[in-house]
């Protein structure tokens, strides 16, 4: 069964600003599913649309197999929205806020109560629960909207960017309580700058430009399809430049580094014995780019230069 | 529990978490909402009560500072109940968080009746303590404690709907408080809280009698004191037919979402 299936969606802003341009995605039942795009591609206006935030101009939507036009609340109680932004009564405190959205939702405030404690402690909140929002920091917030969304225990799962502004501690906590959520049967969807998140947590990917969907896959499918990689290395000692290395893209950033590109066609074995055939020793060696990240770009650059030509 | 009934469940429990959520809202921070009402009125009272009515002497057959009561309970509830939907919708908005209603199967009906009750509930308990107060200066009792409650409800209903288009609307703080201080505040003061409509020529009573404030007024005075200006079937009338105009109007903007959704 499909917990998403979204048919020629089209949003036109009261500005004249067409935000989606015929979208279609379907997403499974029990998948961790990533929307990529750059600012603006209209990956917020396509979460605001399913979760009844903003108003769709035309087009279908179906989650679980309830039509949204048709059977709103069914649609929006098997729904949780972790949205980009904050979106709190900065002057309740934080337990309230928990169990104010459990009483939207029809549950009866002593199960509400039961349910605000389990996700405050299960999200490292359960200390700060008489705290008001305000006082709260940014990765505390951000957990907040995870536990908000969660009280009613959707079968869906919305994040726009659930860690945008988080350190990198609390970023992986969240990011194992998501897998967690996701092994149990939540399906999610989340969109993120962060594109490792997206390469960490995600099985599927859909790649969305100028408000259409420019590819969806399999993640790793799509990272196979990912032609070039930047690798970076720290040599051991100095090399005098121009350094040319026959069959290898080559840029010496400084005397000792050095920015290999490496084709598909290409392995690191070959380029480490092209480098010892120069007396060349490598100390240690990362990717440039995130593999994703490479790819997206790839491609939204490829989507730009095919709607050049077009025009 | 059938899927009917465990439906209406859901709402009631919504209903309830709004209703408990604006009570608290208001009551919190009481110093705010509920006492200044109480100060202005006495200083009402002590003023154009005892001060200067004593000069003005009877107004339709009663002491002036009685004739007063009722204009000066009801000019409370319908500041409170419309400030405080207006002031509680709009901050939703501001701050984003009505996104929590919007996301939830709440249906727009169930999120007006809690605004509204919110709004009636700080009314209703901004009345009594006026009420009160009237009581420390005057001796009235009810005429007929079922019109008098029915007005004091009905008119609460009606403002705090008021406040909540008016929240729909406003684009920034300062488009709350234009309704209130051009529109509402003139209405009341004409609406005969200080002077019975008969002292005026023809030409301001015909005026007068376009004022919606006005029966509510009069209806609540006749349940006081068991006398009006207007008869008290057209007073019902007029308060019904816009209670319904306005209940149709804001769930028509909530269920378009109008001013909260994009």
């Amino acid at each position: 069964m499909h917990a998403l299936i979204v048919e020629q969606l089209h949003k036109v802003y009261a500005t004249g600003f067409e935000a989606l341009k015929g979208v279609d995605l379907a997403v499974e039942e029990g998948d961790f599913f990533a929307l990529l795009g750059p600012n603006g591609a209209g990956k917020s206006t396509l979460i605001g649309i399913v979760t009844s935030l903003v108003n769709k101009t035309s087009g279908r939507i179906r989650v679980f197999g309830r039509d949204l036009d048709q059977d709103a609340e069914g649609v929006k109680a098997s729904l949780g929205a972790v949205p980009q932004e904050f979106n709190f009564n900065l002057f309740l405190p934080v337990e309230e806020v928990v169990v104010n959205q459990a009483g939207y939702f029809g549950i009866p405030r002593p199960e509400a109560r039961a349910r605000a404690e389990f996700y405050l402690r299960k999200l490292d909140l359960w200390d700060r629960r008489r705290s008001e929002m305000r006082l709260l920091s940014g990765g505390m917030k951000r957990r907040l909207m995870i536990a908000r969304a969660l009280v009613h225990r959707p079968r869906l799962l919305i994040l726009d960017e659930p860690t945008a502004g988080v350190d990198i501690e609390i970023r992986r906590a969240m990011w194992d309580y998501l897998r967690e959520l996701n092994a149990d049967g939540t399906t999610i969807i989340l969109t993120t700058h962060y594109l490792e998140e997206a390469e960490s947590l995600c099985r599927n990917v859909a790649v969305i430009d100028h408000g259409r969907i420019a590819a969806v896959s399999e993640t790793r499918a799509l990272l196979a399809g990912l032609d070039i990689e930047t690798f970076v290395l720290n040599l051991k000692r100095p090399v005098a430049e121009p350094l040319l290395l026959p069959g290898f893209s080559v840029t010496r950033a400084d005397a000792t580094t050095l920015e290999v590109q490496l084709h598909r066609s290409q392995s690191l074995n070959e380029l480490f014995d092209a480098l010892g055939r120069r007396g060349i020793e490598v100390g240690s060696m990362r990717n440039k780019q995130n593999r994703l990240e490479q790819l997206f770009l790839e491609m939204v650059e490829r989507g730009r230069e095919g709607s050049t030509v077009a025009a | 529990m059938s899927i009917s009934a465990q439906r209406w469940h859901r709402y009631w429990v919504t209903y309830q978490t709004l209703l408990h959520k604006e009570v608290l809202r208001f009551s919190r921070i009481w110093v705010q909402t509920i006492l200044p009402s109480a100060i202005t009125t006495t200083l009402y009272f002590v003023i154009f009560g005892r001060l200067i009515g004593e000069r003005i002497g009877d107004m339709d057959g009663f002491a002036y500072i009685d004739f007063i009561v009722p204009g000066l309970v009801l000019m409370a509830v319908i500041t409170n109940a419309y400030s405080n939907v207006v002031s509680s919708f709009y901050s939703s908005k501001f701050s984003r968080y009505v996104e929590e209603l919007l996301v939830s199967p709440a249906p727009a009906w169930v999120i007006l009746a809690g605004y509204v009750s919110g709004g009636v509930a700080r009314g209703v308990a901004v009345g009594l303590v006026v009420m009160g107060v009237a009581m420390l200066f005057t001796d009235i009792r009810p005429h007929s404690v079922v019109v008098t409650l029915l007005v004091f409800v009905l008119t609460a209903i009606l403002f705090a709907l008021g406040g909540f288009i008016n929240a729909v609307f406003a684009n920034s703080f300062d488009d709350i408080s234009i309704v209130p201080t051009f529109v509402l505040a003139p209405l009341t003061y004409l609406g005969g809280v200080f002077y019975s409509i008969d002292l005026l020529p023809d030409v301001w009573q015909a005026l007068s009698l376009a004022n919606p404030v006005l029966y509510m007024v009069n209806a609540f005075r006749y349940g006081l004191l068991g006398t009006s200006d207007i008869p008290l079937f057209a007073a019902f009338s007029m308060i019904l037919g816009f209670i319904v105009m306005c209940v149709f109007i804001s769930l028509r903007l909530l269920q378009r979402g109008v001013g909260v959704k994009h």
